[in-house]
């Protein structure tokens, strides 16, 4: 019998369906060192840790906590969330960049499920 | 023609002291414009935050206090070493009174911040920046909860 395999493909799968998904969007064109938009959508319920469940019992608390956009290792911005922001977080905010780059984008929620998304910036490129 | 400006002297002086009177309440109010939060003064730590540059836009009232439209921005131009360098959103009746902290990268020409945010009940929301040496800037915004974020069917 193949455990190994058999669990790898559960460890595999479990990683897949905690990812938490979402969406980036920048605006353009983009012109160096001047700010540009840029829009976040994660799907998360954003749990306060107040609510019960059908059955009474308390639902923990798991939010979003933080979400950070890095160009190579240099962090451009860091959110650090809280009950306080709504279920699928959504945020627009402006960086700026000289160059054609890639941004990293990285979100972890207080279980540790993580989702990320790279999104190439280049200068002067409409759409 | 001198009754004339005496009377216009004494009708200046008493209009000077109306708006003494009006104009009185708003530096008081200012220097304690900040709700108190307790989580706020712990973090301010006797800092004084100067209410300026700031805008905090939140609904007057909000319908659907589990997702509340907000905008922060700061008035810019930043000079260097002006930059600002974290933004801090302070609830004064949510059980989590920090909201959210925004980290900004250095040099950043335009400081705006849009999120949804839940409200658990009326209250005023606290916006903070923080500039790069060391000035504290705020806003506050008031709003008026219809239905909560917090009701519990369970």
């Amino acid at each position: 019998m193949a455990a190994g395999d058999a669990s790898a493909g559960v460890a595999a799968s479990t990683a897949a369906s905690t990812a938490i998904l979402g969406r980036v969007r920048l605006s353009a064109p983009i012109a160096a060192g001047v700010p540009f938009e840029v829009r976040v959508l994660l799907r998360h319920p954003m749990e306060t840790g107040f609510r019960h469940d059908e059955l009474g019992r308390p639902v923990p608390r798991n939010v979003i906590r933080e979400l950070v956009c890095r160009r190579a290792d240099r962090e451009l911005m860091r959110a650090s969330l809280g009950s306080g922001i709504s279920a699928n977080p959504y945020l627009r905010f402006f960086l700026q960049v000289d160059a054609d780059c890639e941004l990293g984008f990285e979100w972890v929620d207080d279980a540790g499920a993580r989702g990320a998304e790279r999104v190439a910036v280049k200068l002067g490129a409409a759409g | 023609m001198r009754r004339y400006r005496e009377a216009r002297r004494q009708l200046l002086r008493s209009a000077g002291a109306c708006l003494i009177i009006v104009a009185l309440p708003r530096p008081v109010g200012a220097t304690g414009a900040l709700p108190a939060i307790p989580e706020l003064d712990g973090w301010l730590a006797g800092r004084v935050p100067r209410i300026e540059r700031v805008t905090l836009e939140l609904p007057r009232f909000a319908d659907n206090a589990d997702a509340v439209p907000m905008n922060l921005k700061v008035a810019g131009p930043f000079s260097d070493g002006e930059s600002v360098l974290a933004l801090r959103l302070f609830s004064e009746k949510n059980p989590y009174p920090r909201m959210a902290e925004f980290h900004l990268m250095p040099g950043l020409a335009r400081v705006e911040i849009e999120t949804r945010v839940r409200l658990a009940q009326s209250q005023t929301v606290v916006a903070i920046a923080e500039l790069e040496h060391g000035e504290l800037l705020a806003a506050t915004a008031e709003v008026t909860v219809t239905a909560s974020a917090c009701i519990d069917g369970g």
